[in-house]
């Protein structure tokens, strides 16, 4: 093995992978998220499709996309490899009394719990999405206008599948394991690289902290939006829309 | 007895001891009733009284690892009502002392757990794997010769301080026991940090961190995942810090070193 290999197969070398490729799919999620706000915007869906359209032609975002696919693959990956190599470690005779809760916190002891139910998620999320609008099975938007007419529905598959009960509830649970997850695993993957400071590790901590509720509140509130407030077109109910008008008629 | 409190009440005890009688044999928890002990004795002076009880029984007593019992030798280790060295915090296990517990409390005592600690008997467990560590890097070479002159290196009050704090580590393992993935990044991390700091260790530098991490993974320990146990159990408060520290090293250890292998 080259110094190259022994590095990047030791234990620091492990986690330094899984450090950055961590934060790079934190990176990924901000631009999911931004892009995704775009199915809140009241015009049927027209700036979401055109939106998803670009993302899945344009070649500088389908040349970065393998980026993402060997992010979340060495992530994946050296999740599996340090697992093993930590459960060898811990031994098959564990305590017959084990307070760690007293020493440290949940998430950062679950991390393996909460990254195989995001990787369920992920599965399934990948299969409904970006199968179908990669490799065919959507409808187009047709209508007369010329500019939007011929681009796949993605938002009609989108508000569709947020009115089923049980995607609703994996999409909302996957967000509560991603919330915990990037709660331990944003600052983690600051100490992993070497930046730990008493000016800055506070301020990451929190920053951190403040990152995984706003990302997994924000992807959380899309399905329920949809389940609780729309109908299977994606414009509000009735019994929900009318309060709202009259609060804003009512605002001016 | 100075500083001993005439009020406190001795106290009776339920104990569930990990019995093992050598490495291969499988263990198991024993339960044994300790009377009369005093809330002024050290944990290790309870089990001391233990063993009184087995020997004057004919009874096998229970072996533990102890030796200075003023918590700076590192020796005693041992994993009580499933904490490393016990319910308090920034303490050995023989600083322990009984009045931390209540009369009729049960306490289960178990060795450090991990696979690169074997138990030799009871709860005495082999912790030769952090010798090892340190011979493949964690000193200075010095030449022979005549003593030098103390103080001939100078080295700013701030910086010894530092490298004081990293060497206050005694190896005694508590952040090994409680790690989830039994990783022995905290011991590792105050050693290089200790060395890394001060112009006599900066000499072996990326040698020494390559080495002492390559003996570390061969011994079998796990990677660290940031879970903050160790040092929130480490009797001597080393911090987390120096696990950056020590990622710091190796990395860039690794980029600069002139070691192909």
């Amino acid at each position: 093995m080259s110094w190259i290999t022994k590095t990047l197969t030791s234990s620091i070398g492990r986690k330094i992978i899984m450090s950055l490729t961590g934060l790079f799919l934190c990176t990924f999620l901000v631009v999911h998220l931004v892009g995704n706000l775009q199915l809140f915007k009241h015009d049927e869906g027209l700036a979401f499709n055109t939106y998803s359209h670009f993302m899945g032609t344009n070649p500088i975002i389908r040349t970065i996309e393998w980026g993402l696919v060997l992010g979340f693959g060495f992530h994946i990956y050296e999740a599996f490899a340090l697992s093993r190599r930590n459960r060898a470690a811990r031994g098959t005779q564990g305590y017959v009394s084990n307070h760690s809760e007293q020493n440290s916190e949940w998430t950062s002891r679950n991390m393996g719990i909460l990254g195989s139910i995001i990787l369920i998620f992920l599965i399934v999320h990948l299969y409904n999405f970006f199968w179908r609008a990669r490799f065919g099975g959507l409808p187009k938007v047709g209508g007369n206008d010329l500019e939007s007419r011929d681009l796949d529905n993605l938002y009609l598959a989108v508000v569709d599948s947020f009115h089923v009960w049980w995607y609703v509830l994996l999409y909302v649970a996957a967000q509560i394991s991603l919330g915990y997850h990037l709660w331990h695993g944003f600052r983690s993957g600051f100490q992993t690289l070497g930046l730990n400071h008493r000016k800055y590790t506070p301020l990451i901590k929190y920053v951190g902290y403040a990152f995984a509720v706003v990302v997994s509140a924000a992807f959380a509130s899309m399905p329920l939006y949809f389940y609780l407030f729309t109908n299977e077109q994606g414009d509000l109910k009735a019994a929900i829309a009318a309060p709202i008008m009259h609060a804003v008629a009512s605002a001016f | 007895m100075a500083g001993s409190n005439p009020n406190a009440k001795p106290m009776n005890l339920t104990l569930n001891v990990w019995r093992q009688p050598n490495r291969q044999a499988k263990g198991k928890i024993v339960e044994y009733h300790v009377k009369d002990i005093s809330p002024d004795m050290s944990f290790l002076e309870m089990l001391d009284v233990l063993n009184e009880d087995l020997l004057h029984t004919n009874q096998d007593p229970v072996a533990f690892d102890h030796d200075c019992r003023e918590g700076i030798c590192g020796s005693c280790a041992l994993f009580i009502n499933g904490r490393s060295h016990g319910p308090e915090k920034g303490t050995t296990t023989c600083q322990l002392h009984m009045r931390k517990f209540s009369d009729g409390d049960t306490i289960t005592i178990e060795p450090w757990r991990a696979s690169s600690f074997p138990v030799n008997k009871d709860l005495s467990v082999d912790r030769s794997a952090f010798d090892r560590i340190i011979q493949a890097g964690g000193y200075v070479s010095v030449n022979t010769g005549g003593a030098p002159d103390g103080n001939e290196i100078p080295i700013p009050k701030e910086i010894s301080d530092r490298a004081f704090e990293a060497a206050t580590c005694i190896g005694c393992g508590a952040c090994v026991a409680a790690c989830k993935n039994a990783s022995a990044m905290l011991f590792v991390s105050a050693k290089v940090s200790q060395l890394a700091l001060l112009p006599q260790g900066n000499v072996e530098r990326k040698t020494r961190v390559e080495n002492m991490v390559a003996q570390m993974d061969k011994e079998g320990f796990g990677a660290c995942t940031n879970i903050g146990s160790c040092a929130a159990e480490c009797p001597v408060g080393i911090s987390l810090e120096n696990i950056a520290i020590l990622n710091r090293e190796f990395l860039a250890a690794k980029a600069t070193s002139n070691n192909l292998a």
